[in-house]
Protein backbone atom coordinates (compact mmCIF):
# COMPACT_ATOMS: atom_id res chain seq x y z
CA UNK A 1 0.00 0.00 0.00
CA UNK A 2 2.92 2.59 0.30
CA UNK A 3 3.17 2.71 -3.16
CA UNK A 4 -0.22 4.24 -3.23
CA UNK A 5 0.47 6.96 -0.97
CA UNK A 6 2.12 9.62 -2.08
CA UNK A 7 4.31 10.92 0.41
CA UNK A 8 4.26 15.06 1.13
CA UNK A 9 7.65 15.96 1.02
CA UNK A 10 8.38 14.30 -2.81
CA UNK A 11 4.78 16.35 -3.64
CA UNK A 12 6.88 19.49 -2.15
CA UNK A 13 10.03 19.09 -4.44
CA UNK A 14 8.20 17.96 -7.46
CA UNK A 15 5.95 20.92 -7.27
CA UNK A 16 8.66 23.37 -6.26
CA UNK A 17 10.98 21.78 -9.24
CA UNK A 18 8.61 21.14 -11.92
CA UNK A 19 7.22 24.96 -11.87
CA UNK A 20 10.41 26.39 -11.99
CA UNK A 21 11.38 23.94 -14.79
CA UNK A 22 8.25 25.11 -16.28
CA UNK A 23 9.08 29.09 -15.59
CA UNK A 24 12.46 28.56 -16.92
CA UNK A 25 11.93 26.71 -19.98
CA UNK A 26 9.00 28.71 -20.90
CA UNK A 27 11.02 31.82 -20.54
CA UNK A 28 14.68 30.70 -21.74
CA UNK A 29 13.56 27.67 -24.03
CA UNK A 30 10.04 27.15 -25.33
CA UNK A 31 10.08 31.20 -26.09
CA UNK A 32 13.10 31.58 -28.45
CA UNK A 33 12.36 28.10 -29.98
CA UNK A 34 8.90 28.73 -30.71
CA UNK A 35 9.83 32.08 -32.01
CA UNK A 36 12.72 30.65 -33.93
CA UNK A 37 10.07 27.83 -35.41
CA UNK A 38 7.79 30.21 -36.27
CA UNK A 39 9.94 32.94 -37.80
CA UNK A 40 11.24 29.58 -39.77
CA UNK A 41 7.99 28.94 -40.79
CA UNK A 42 6.90 32.44 -41.93
CA UNK A 43 10.27 32.74 -43.97
CA UNK A 44 9.49 29.62 -45.84
CA UNK A 45 5.97 30.85 -46.44
CA UNK A 46 7.34 33.81 -47.50
CA UNK A 47 9.44 32.43 -50.19
CA UNK A 48 7.07 30.13 -51.37
CA UNK A 49 4.64 33.07 -52.15
CA UNK A 50 7.21 35.10 -53.23
CA UNK A 51 7.81 32.33 -55.77
CA UNK A 52 4.68 32.09 -56.39
CA UNK A 53 4.22 35.68 -56.97
CA UNK A 54 7.43 35.61 -58.91
CA UNK A 55 5.71 33.06 -61.31
CA UNK A 56 2.34 35.09 -61.85
CA UNK A 57 4.26 38.15 -62.28
CA UNK A 58 6.07 36.33 -65.38
CA UNK A 59 3.04 35.09 -66.48
CA UNK A 60 1.84 38.31 -66.57
CA UNK A 61 4.75 39.57 -67.97
CA UNK A 62 4.33 37.00 -70.66
CA UNK A 63 1.13 37.72 -71.45
CA UNK A 64 1.65 41.62 -71.36
CA UNK A 65 4.49 41.16 -74.00
CA UNK A 66 2.23 39.11 -76.13
CA UNK A 67 -0.28 41.74 -75.94
CA UNK A 68 2.28 44.27 -77.32
CA UNK A 69 3.12 41.99 -79.96
CA UNK A 70 -0.41 41.36 -80.82
CA UNK A 71 -1.07 45.20 -80.69
CA UNK A 72 2.08 45.88 -82.39
CA UNK A 73 0.78 43.51 -84.92
CA UNK A 74 -2.21 45.38 -84.90
CA UNK A 75 -1.19 48.61 -85.09
CA UNK A 76 1.02 47.93 -88.16
CA UNK A 77 -1.67 45.94 -89.78
CA UNK A 78 -3.87 49.19 -89.43
CA UNK A 79 -1.30 51.21 -90.38
CA UNK A 80 -0.60 49.68 -93.59
CA UNK A 81 -4.41 49.02 -94.87
CA UNK A 82 -4.83 52.98 -94.06
CA UNK A 83 -1.84 53.42 -96.33
CA UNK A 84 -3.34 51.31 -99.08
CA UNK A 85 -6.76 52.92 -99.15
CA UNK A 86 -5.24 56.06 -98.96
CA UNK A 87 -3.29 55.20 -102.23
CA UNK A 88 -6.29 53.67 -103.66
CA UNK A 89 -8.55 56.76 -102.61
CA UNK A 90 -5.84 58.93 -104.23
CA UNK A 91 -5.41 56.96 -107.57
CA UNK A 92 -9.71 57.07 -107.43
CA UNK A 93 -9.65 60.50 -106.98
CA UNK A 94 -6.92 61.32 -109.36
CA UNK A 95 -8.59 59.23 -111.74
CA UNK A 96 -11.97 60.71 -111.21
CA UNK A 97 -10.02 64.28 -111.49
CA UNK A 98 -8.21 63.04 -114.15
CA UNK A 99 -11.93 62.15 -116.21
CA UNK A 100 -13.59 65.20 -115.23
CA UNK A 101 -10.60 67.17 -116.70
CA UNK A 102 -10.30 65.30 -119.52
CA UNK A 103 -14.58 65.59 -120.18
CA UNK A 104 -14.01 69.66 -119.17
CA UNK A 105 -11.47 69.32 -122.30
CA UNK A 106 -13.41 67.45 -124.70
CA UNK A 107 -16.67 69.90 -123.67
CA UNK A 108 -14.29 73.06 -124.34
CA UNK A 109 -12.83 71.20 -127.32
CA UNK A 110 -16.36 70.72 -128.60
CA UNK A 111 -17.56 74.22 -127.62
CA UNK A 112 -14.88 75.52 -129.80
CA UNK A 113 -15.52 73.34 -132.53
CA UNK A 114 -19.04 74.36 -132.42
CA UNK A 115 -18.39 77.86 -132.02
CA UNK A 116 -15.47 77.48 -135.08
CA UNK A 117 -18.35 75.71 -136.96
CA UNK A 118 -20.80 78.28 -136.57
CA UNK A 119 -18.49 80.96 -137.64
CA UNK A 120 -17.38 79.04 -140.62
CA UNK A 121 -21.29 78.76 -140.52
CA UNK A 122 -21.93 82.47 -140.20
CA UNK A 123 -18.81 83.20 -142.90
CA UNK A 124 -20.36 80.81 -145.44
CA UNK A 125 -23.68 82.35 -145.12
CA UNK A 126 -22.47 85.62 -145.64
CA UNK A 127 -20.20 84.32 -148.08
CA UNK A 128 -23.07 82.29 -150.13
CA UNK A 129 -25.47 85.96 -149.68
CA UNK A 130 -22.25 87.60 -151.61
CA UNK A 131 -22.01 84.69 -153.88
CA UNK A 132 -25.59 84.64 -154.57
CA UNK A 133 -25.51 88.49 -155.02
CA UNK A 134 -22.83 88.06 -157.26
CA UNK A 135 -24.62 84.61 -159.05
CA UNK A 136 -27.69 86.85 -159.27
CA UNK A 137 -25.84 89.61 -160.73
CA UNK A 138 -24.15 87.66 -162.61
CA UNK A 139 -27.16 85.70 -163.90
CA UNK A 140 -29.20 89.23 -164.47
CA UNK A 141 -26.53 90.67 -166.71
CA UNK A 142 -25.95 87.10 -168.48
CA UNK A 143 -29.61 86.41 -168.64
CA UNK A 144 -29.98 89.56 -170.75
CA UNK A 145 -27.66 87.98 -173.09
CA UNK A 146 -28.49 84.01 -173.46
CA UNK A 147 -30.92 81.82 -171.74
CA UNK A 148 -29.43 78.89 -172.10
CA UNK A 149 -26.06 80.48 -170.86
CA UNK A 150 -28.00 81.73 -167.63
CA UNK A 151 -29.15 77.93 -167.17
CA UNK A 152 -25.70 76.46 -167.08
CA UNK A 153 -24.46 79.33 -165.14
CA UNK A 154 -26.60 78.90 -162.39
CA UNK A 155 -25.96 74.99 -162.08
CA UNK A 156 -23.00 74.92 -162.40
CA UNK A 157 -22.95 78.20 -159.48
CA UNK A 158 -24.84 75.94 -157.52
CA UNK A 159 -22.93 73.06 -157.53
CA UNK A 160 -19.83 75.28 -156.47
CA UNK A 161 -21.97 76.64 -153.97
CA UNK A 162 -22.89 73.09 -152.86
CA UNK A 163 -19.64 72.21 -152.31
CA UNK A 164 -19.32 74.77 -149.77
CA UNK B 1 74.97 -36.69 17.38
CA UNK B 2 73.88 -33.12 19.16
CA UNK B 3 74.86 -30.85 16.26
CA UNK B 4 73.17 -33.62 13.71
CA UNK B 5 70.06 -33.47 16.03
CA UNK B 6 70.49 -29.80 16.58
CA UNK B 7 71.15 -29.33 12.42
CA UNK B 8 67.48 -31.42 11.85
CA UNK B 9 65.47 -29.48 14.43
CA UNK B 10 66.45 -25.86 12.94
CA UNK B 11 66.39 -27.04 9.36
CA UNK B 12 62.56 -28.69 10.68
CA UNK B 13 61.89 -25.44 12.30
CA UNK B 14 62.74 -23.16 9.55
CA UNK B 15 60.43 -25.26 7.14
CA UNK B 16 57.64 -25.45 9.35
CA UNK B 17 57.99 -21.29 9.51
CA UNK B 18 58.02 -20.96 5.74
CA UNK B 19 55.31 -23.40 5.26
CA UNK B 20 53.20 -22.07 7.80
CA UNK B 21 54.23 -18.24 7.44
CA UNK B 22 54.01 -18.13 3.51
CA UNK B 23 50.21 -16.64 3.03
CA UNK B 24 51.25 -14.16 5.92
CA UNK B 25 54.28 -13.52 3.87
CA UNK B 26 52.08 -12.82 1.08
CA UNK B 27 49.47 -11.09 2.80
CA UNK B 28 51.97 -8.69 4.81
CA UNK B 29 53.01 -5.80 2.23
CA UNK B 30 49.24 -4.66 1.42
CA UNK B 31 48.99 -4.66 5.33
CA UNK B 32 52.48 -2.92 5.73
CA UNK B 33 50.40 -0.10 2.76
CA UNK B 34 47.52 0.00 4.11
CA UNK B 35 46.79 -1.37 7.26
CA UNK B 36 43.37 0.18 8.32
CA UNK B 37 41.73 0.15 4.42
CA UNK B 38 42.63 -3.58 4.42
CA UNK B 39 40.53 -4.71 7.46
CA UNK B 40 37.71 -2.97 6.27
CA UNK B 41 37.74 -4.59 2.98
CA UNK B 42 38.25 -7.55 4.55
CA UNK B 43 35.24 -6.31 6.71
CA UNK B 44 32.90 -5.75 3.80
CA UNK B 45 33.96 -8.98 2.33
CA UNK B 46 32.75 -10.78 5.25
CA UNK B 47 29.59 -8.68 5.33
CA UNK B 48 28.90 -9.46 1.33
CA UNK B 49 29.56 -13.50 2.08
CA UNK B 50 27.49 -13.08 4.46
CA UNK B 51 24.73 -11.24 2.76
CA UNK B 52 25.10 -13.82 -0.08
CA UNK B 53 24.71 -16.67 2.56
CA UNK B 54 21.73 -15.12 3.41
CA UNK B 55 20.35 -14.15 -0.06
CA UNK B 56 21.15 -18.10 -0.70
CA UNK B 57 19.33 -19.02 2.00
CA UNK B 58 16.28 -16.90 1.28
CA UNK B 59 15.65 -14.45 -1.77
CA UNK B 60 12.73 -12.62 -0.82
CA UNK B 61 11.91 -11.39 -4.86
CA UNK B 62 9.04 -8.98 -3.35
CA UNK B 63 10.58 -6.97 -0.77
CA UNK B 64 13.64 -6.51 -3.89
CA UNK B 65 10.83 -5.19 -6.54
CA UNK B 66 9.49 -3.56 -3.38
CA UNK B 67 12.78 -1.69 -2.57
CA UNK B 68 13.55 -1.02 -6.22
CA UNK B 69 10.41 0.99 -6.80
CA UNK B 70 9.90 2.92 -3.62
CA UNK B 71 11.66 6.38 -2.86
CA UNK B 72 14.90 6.23 -0.45
CA UNK B 73 16.84 8.66 1.50
CA UNK B 74 20.18 6.98 -0.14
CA UNK B 75 20.97 6.61 -3.80
CA UNK B 76 21.71 3.25 -4.35
CA UNK B 77 23.57 2.78 -7.57
CA UNK B 78 24.52 -0.49 -7.51
CA UNK B 79 25.01 -3.02 -4.71
CA UNK B 80 27.38 -1.40 -2.20
CA UNK B 81 27.94 1.62 -3.73
CA UNK B 82 25.65 3.92 -2.48
CA UNK B 83 25.33 8.01 -2.41
CA UNK B 84 24.46 9.73 0.65
CA UNK B 85 21.43 11.96 0.09
CA UNK B 86 20.69 15.12 2.75
CA UNK B 87 17.72 14.79 5.02
CA UNK B 88 15.99 17.73 5.24
CA UNK B 89 12.77 17.43 8.02
CA UNK B 90 10.99 20.12 10.23
CA UNK B 91 9.42 19.82 13.40
CA UNK B 92 7.86 22.65 15.39
CA UNK B 93 9.74 22.31 18.37
CA UNK B 94 13.59 21.91 16.55
CA UNK B 95 13.15 23.56 13.03
CA UNK B 96 14.83 22.62 9.99
CA UNK B 97 17.27 20.31 10.66
CA UNK B 98 19.43 18.95 7.54
CA UNK B 99 21.89 16.20 8.10
CA UNK B 100 23.31 12.99 5.79
CA UNK B 101 21.32 10.25 5.50
CA UNK B 102 24.82 8.13 6.19
CA UNK B 103 24.15 9.46 9.59
CA UNK B 104 21.70 6.47 9.80
CA UNK B 105 24.48 3.84 8.70
CA UNK B 106 24.87 2.22 12.30
CA UNK B 107 23.09 -0.59 14.33
CA UNK B 108 19.57 1.18 14.85
CA UNK B 109 19.55 3.21 12.01
CA UNK B 110 19.11 6.07 14.42
CA UNK B 111 20.11 9.32 14.46
CA UNK B 112 19.45 12.76 16.53
CA UNK B 113 16.53 11.26 17.89
CA UNK B 114 15.36 10.18 14.31
CA UNK B 115 14.70 6.38 13.27
CA UNK B 116 14.97 5.13 9.44
CA UNK B 117 12.50 2.47 9.27
CA UNK B 118 13.23 0.34 6.42
CA UNK B 119 9.90 -1.43 6.02
CA UNK B 120 7.52 -1.58 2.65
CA UNK B 121 9.13 1.91 2.09
CA UNK B 122 11.54 3.54 4.09
CA UNK B 123 10.57 6.64 6.54
CA UNK B 124 12.31 8.84 9.08
CA UNK B 125 10.38 8.74 12.54
CA UNK B 126 11.02 10.38 15.33
CA UNK B 127 12.00 8.25 18.59
CA UNK B 128 10.03 10.19 20.93
CA UNK B 129 6.60 9.38 19.50
CA UNK B 130 4.44 12.22 20.00
CA UNK B 131 6.73 14.22 18.17
CA UNK B 132 5.44 15.26 14.77
CA UNK B 133 8.06 15.95 11.98
CA UNK B 134 7.73 16.70 8.11
CA UNK B 135 10.16 15.28 6.03
CA UNK B 136 11.34 17.10 3.06
CA UNK B 137 14.35 15.22 2.25
CA UNK B 138 16.28 15.07 -0.78
CA UNK B 139 15.47 11.46 -1.85
CA UNK B 140 16.68 9.28 -4.31
CA UNK B 141 13.51 10.39 -6.93
CA UNK B 142 13.92 14.21 -5.52
CA UNK B 143 17.92 14.23 -6.24
CA UNK B 144 16.61 12.23 -9.69
CA UNK B 145 13.85 14.78 -10.49
CA UNK B 146 16.37 17.19 -10.05
CA UNK B 147 19.08 15.01 -12.25
CA UNK B 148 16.00 15.42 -14.58
CA UNK B 149 15.52 19.29 -14.34
CA UNK B 150 18.74 19.95 -14.79
CA UNK B 151 19.12 17.95 -18.03
CA UNK B 152 15.87 19.51 -19.44
CA UNK B 153 17.30 23.14 -19.02
CA UNK B 154 20.73 22.27 -19.85
CA UNK B 155 19.29 20.44 -23.18
CA UNK B 156 16.50 23.42 -24.22
CA UNK B 157 18.39 26.18 -23.20
CA UNK B 158 21.28 25.12 -25.43
CA UNK B 159 18.88 24.41 -27.87
CA UNK B 160 16.70 27.66 -27.73
CA UNK B 161 20.59 29.26 -28.35
CA UNK B 162 20.71 27.36 -31.59
CA UNK B 163 17.63 29.23 -32.99
CA UNK B 164 18.89 32.69 -31.71
CA UNK B 165 22.61 32.19 -33.53
CA UNK B 166 21.55 30.46 -36.37
CA UNK B 167 18.68 32.53 -37.81
CA UNK B 168 17.72 31.35 -41.36
CA UNK B 169 19.89 28.22 -41.27
CA UNK B 170 18.82 25.24 -41.90
CA UNK B 171 18.32 22.79 -38.86
CA UNK B 172 20.95 20.09 -37.97
CA UNK B 173 22.30 17.62 -35.50
CA UNK B 174 20.53 16.84 -32.02
CA UNK B 175 18.76 20.09 -31.96
CA UNK B 176 16.36 19.21 -35.55
CA UNK B 177 15.74 15.64 -33.60
CA UNK B 178 14.50 17.46 -30.99
CA UNK B 179 12.65 19.77 -33.08
CA UNK B 180 10.90 17.14 -34.77
CA UNK B 181 9.77 16.05 -31.18
CA UNK B 182 8.42 19.87 -30.57
CA UNK B 183 6.69 20.19 -33.67
CA UNK B 184 4.86 16.79 -33.41
CA UNK B 185 3.74 18.35 -29.43
CA UNK B 186 2.74 21.41 -31.30
CA UNK B 187 0.92 20.37 -34.07
CA UNK B 188 -0.59 17.22 -34.19
CA UNK B 189 -1.28 17.49 -29.72
CA UNK B 190 -1.56 20.53 -28.73
CA UNK B 191 -2.87 22.20 -31.44
CA UNK B 192 -5.88 20.63 -32.53
CA UNK B 193 -6.93 19.47 -29.04
CA UNK B 194 -6.44 23.15 -27.34
CA UNK B 195 -7.94 24.85 -30.51
CA UNK B 196 -7.04 28.71 -31.80
CA UNK B 197 -5.57 30.02 -27.75
CA UNK B 198 -2.98 26.81 -27.92
CA UNK B 199 -0.22 29.06 -27.47
CA UNK B 200 -0.94 30.24 -23.69
CA UNK B 201 -0.66 26.65 -22.72
CA UNK B 202 2.13 25.28 -25.28
CA UNK B 203 5.50 26.08 -22.62
CA UNK B 204 3.73 24.09 -20.04
CA UNK B 205 2.12 20.83 -22.41
CA UNK B 206 5.68 21.17 -23.82
CA UNK B 207 7.68 20.87 -20.44
CA UNK B 208 5.20 18.15 -19.11
CA UNK B 209 6.17 15.86 -22.17
CA UNK B 210 9.52 16.82 -21.81
CA UNK B 211 9.60 16.14 -17.97
CA UNK B 212 7.36 12.82 -17.85
CA UNK B 213 9.76 11.40 -21.37
CA UNK B 214 12.65 12.21 -19.79
CA UNK B 215 12.28 10.64 -15.89
CA UNK B 216 10.51 8.00 -17.97
CA UNK B 217 13.88 7.34 -19.68
CA UNK B 218 16.05 8.14 -16.69
CA UNK B 219 13.68 5.34 -14.77
CA UNK B 220 14.77 2.57 -17.21
CA UNK B 221 18.50 2.81 -16.40
CA UNK B 222 20.05 0.64 -14.01
CA UNK B 223 20.25 2.07 -10.69
CA UNK B 224 17.81 4.87 -11.00
CA UNK B 225 14.82 6.40 -9.36
CA UNK B 226 11.62 5.18 -10.26
CA UNK B 227 10.42 8.86 -10.06
CA UNK B 228 7.18 9.11 -12.77
CA UNK B 229 6.02 5.94 -11.38
CA UNK B 230 5.55 7.56 -7.93
CA UNK B 231 2.22 8.41 -7.35
CA UNK B 232 3.32 11.77 -5.41
CA UNK B 233 4.62 12.55 -9.04
CA UNK B 234 1.77 12.14 -10.95
CA UNK B 235 -0.24 13.06 -9.03
CA UNK B 236 1.52 16.45 -8.92
CA UNK B 237 1.56 16.39 -12.36
CA UNK B 238 -2.52 15.61 -12.96
CA UNK B 239 -3.05 18.53 -9.94
CA UNK B 240 -1.38 20.90 -12.10
CA UNK B 241 -3.43 19.84 -15.04
CA UNK B 242 -6.27 19.96 -12.92
CA UNK B 243 -5.79 23.35 -11.68
CA UNK B 244 -4.76 24.67 -15.14
CA UNK B 245 -7.92 23.25 -16.71
CA UNK B 246 -10.73 24.77 -14.05
CA UNK B 247 -8.44 28.08 -14.18
CA UNK B 248 -9.17 28.80 -17.88
CA UNK B 249 -12.36 27.20 -17.99
CA UNK B 250 -14.92 29.58 -19.51
CA UNK B 251 -18.45 30.08 -18.50
CA UNK B 252 -19.86 27.42 -21.15
CA UNK B 253 -18.09 24.37 -19.33
CA UNK B 254 -19.09 25.53 -15.43
CA UNK B 255 -22.94 25.51 -17.21
CA UNK B 256 -22.36 22.22 -18.95
CA UNK B 257 -21.46 20.59 -15.32
CA UNK B 258 -24.72 21.45 -13.89
CA UNK B 259 -26.78 21.57 -16.54
CA UNK B 260 -25.72 19.48 -18.97
CA UNK B 261 -27.49 20.42 -22.90
CA UNK B 262 -29.98 18.14 -24.37
CA UNK B 263 -30.79 15.99 -21.44
CA UNK B 264 -34.01 15.10 -20.19
CA UNK B 265 -34.79 16.91 -16.56
CA UNK B 266 -35.07 13.67 -14.39
CA UNK B 267 -31.71 12.61 -15.81
CA UNK B 268 -30.25 15.28 -14.18
CA UNK B 269 -30.68 14.02 -10.86
CA UNK B 270 -28.06 11.34 -12.19
CA UNK B 271 -26.10 13.28 -15.03
CA UNK B 272 -24.72 16.27 -12.44
CA UNK B 273 -22.97 13.44 -10.25
CA UNK B 274 -21.97 11.59 -13.37
CA UNK B 275 -20.50 14.98 -14.37
CA UNK B 276 -18.84 16.32 -11.38
CA UNK B 277 -17.23 12.92 -10.42
CA UNK B 278 -16.01 12.52 -14.08
CA UNK B 279 -13.96 16.29 -13.45
CA UNK B 280 -12.19 14.19 -10.63
CA UNK B 281 -11.97 11.11 -12.35
CA UNK B 282 -9.73 12.55 -15.55
CA UNK B 283 -6.93 13.93 -13.42
CA UNK B 284 -7.11 11.06 -11.09
CA UNK B 285 -7.32 8.72 -14.51
CA UNK B 286 -4.16 10.98 -15.43
CA UNK B 287 -2.55 10.10 -11.98
CA UNK B 288 -3.32 6.26 -12.26
CA UNK B 289 -2.50 5.95 -15.86
CA UNK B 290 1.36 7.06 -15.61
CA UNK B 291 1.88 5.59 -12.35
CA UNK B 292 0.70 2.16 -12.96
CA UNK B 293 2.00 1.78 -16.52
CA UNK B 294 5.42 2.95 -15.64
CA UNK B 295 5.45 0.99 -11.62
CA UNK B 296 3.91 -2.26 -13.93
CA UNK B 297 6.67 -1.88 -16.22
CA UNK B 298 9.32 -2.10 -13.41
CA UNK B 299 8.01 -4.68 -11.54
CA UNK B 300 7.59 -6.77 -14.87
CA UNK B 301 11.86 -6.24 -14.90
CA UNK B 302 12.50 -6.51 -11.75
CA UNK B 303 10.08 -10.11 -11.85
CA UNK B 304 12.22 -11.39 -14.71
CA UNK B 305 15.80 -10.24 -13.50
CA UNK B 306 14.39 -11.75 -9.86
CA UNK B 307 13.98 -15.35 -11.75
CA UNK B 308 17.36 -15.29 -12.56
CA UNK B 309 18.45 -15.06 -8.88
CA UNK B 310 15.07 -17.54 -7.93
CA UNK B 311 16.61 -19.91 -10.33
CA UNK B 312 20.03 -19.86 -10.82
CA UNK B 313 20.73 -21.84 -13.88
CA UNK B 314 22.76 -21.10 -16.63
CA UNK B 315 20.23 -22.56 -18.94
CA UNK B 316 17.22 -20.05 -17.72
CA UNK B 317 19.71 -16.99 -17.35
CA UNK B 318 20.38 -16.09 -21.00
CA UNK B 319 16.15 -16.84 -21.79
CA UNK B 320 15.07 -14.19 -18.94
CA UNK B 321 18.14 -12.04 -20.45
CA UNK B 322 16.83 -11.86 -23.75
CA UNK B 323 13.32 -11.83 -22.36
CA UNK B 324 14.40 -8.36 -20.24
CA UNK B 325 15.72 -7.03 -23.53
CA UNK B 326 12.26 -7.29 -25.16
CA UNK B 327 10.92 -6.19 -22.51
CA UNK B 328 13.16 -2.99 -22.26
CA UNK B 329 12.17 -1.77 -25.25
CA UNK B 330 8.98 -2.06 -25.20
CA UNK B 331 9.56 -0.18 -22.07
CA UNK B 332 11.28 2.32 -23.90
CA UNK B 333 8.56 2.39 -25.99
CA UNK B 334 6.13 2.73 -23.30
CA UNK B 335 8.03 5.90 -21.63
CA UNK B 336 7.21 7.84 -25.12
CA UNK B 337 3.81 6.70 -25.35
CA UNK B 338 2.90 7.75 -21.72
CA UNK B 339 4.88 10.93 -21.55
CA UNK B 340 2.58 11.56 -25.37
CA UNK B 341 -0.58 10.31 -23.38
CA UNK B 342 -0.67 12.46 -20.67
CA UNK B 343 0.28 15.39 -22.76
CA UNK B 344 -2.66 14.51 -25.16
CA UNK B 345 -5.47 13.80 -22.52
CA UNK B 346 -3.90 17.26 -20.68
CA UNK B 347 -4.59 19.45 -23.78
CA UNK B 348 -7.98 17.37 -24.20
CA UNK B 349 -8.94 18.15 -21.13
CA UNK B 350 -7.78 22.06 -21.42
CA UNK B 351 -9.46 22.11 -24.82
CA UNK B 352 -12.28 20.88 -23.91
CA UNK B 353 -12.77 23.59 -20.76
CA UNK B 354 -11.62 26.38 -22.92
CA UNK B 355 -13.61 25.92 -26.52
CA UNK B 356 -16.16 28.47 -27.19
CA UNK B 357 -18.59 25.78 -29.53
CA UNK B 358 -21.68 25.20 -27.96
CA UNK B 359 -22.54 22.45 -29.96
CA UNK B 360 -19.84 20.70 -28.48
CA UNK B 361 -21.88 18.72 -26.54
CA UNK B 362 -23.47 16.69 -29.05
CA UNK B 363 -20.96 14.41 -29.53
CA UNK B 364 -20.68 13.24 -26.06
Amino acid sequence: MSLLTPNPGLIFWMLVVFLLVVFILAKFAWKPIIKGLKDRENEIQGALDLAERTRAEMIQLKSDNEKLIAEANAVRDQILRDAKEAADRTILESKDKAAVEAQKMIEGARETIRNEQQLAVSKIRKEVAVLSLEIAEKVLQRELKDKEAQESLIAELASSARLN
Amino acid sequence: MYTHLRLFFTTALVVATCLFNAPAHAAEPTQHESGGVAEGINEQEHKIEHNLEESEEKFDIGSMIMHHIADSHEWEMTHGVTIPLPVILYSADRGIEVFSSSNFHNEHHEYNGYHLVHGESEQIVPVDESRKIYDFSITKNVASMLLSAVILILVFTSIASWYKNNKGKAPRGFQSAMEVIILFIRDEVVKPNVGPKYEKYLPYLLTLFFFILINNILGLLPGSANLTGNIAVTMTLAVLTFIIVHLNANGHYYKHLVKPTGVPAPLLLIMIPVEIVGVFMKPFSLMVRLFANITAGHIILLSLFGLIFIFQSFVIAPVISLFALFLNFIEIMVAFIQAFIFTLLSSMYIGSAIEDNHDADLGH
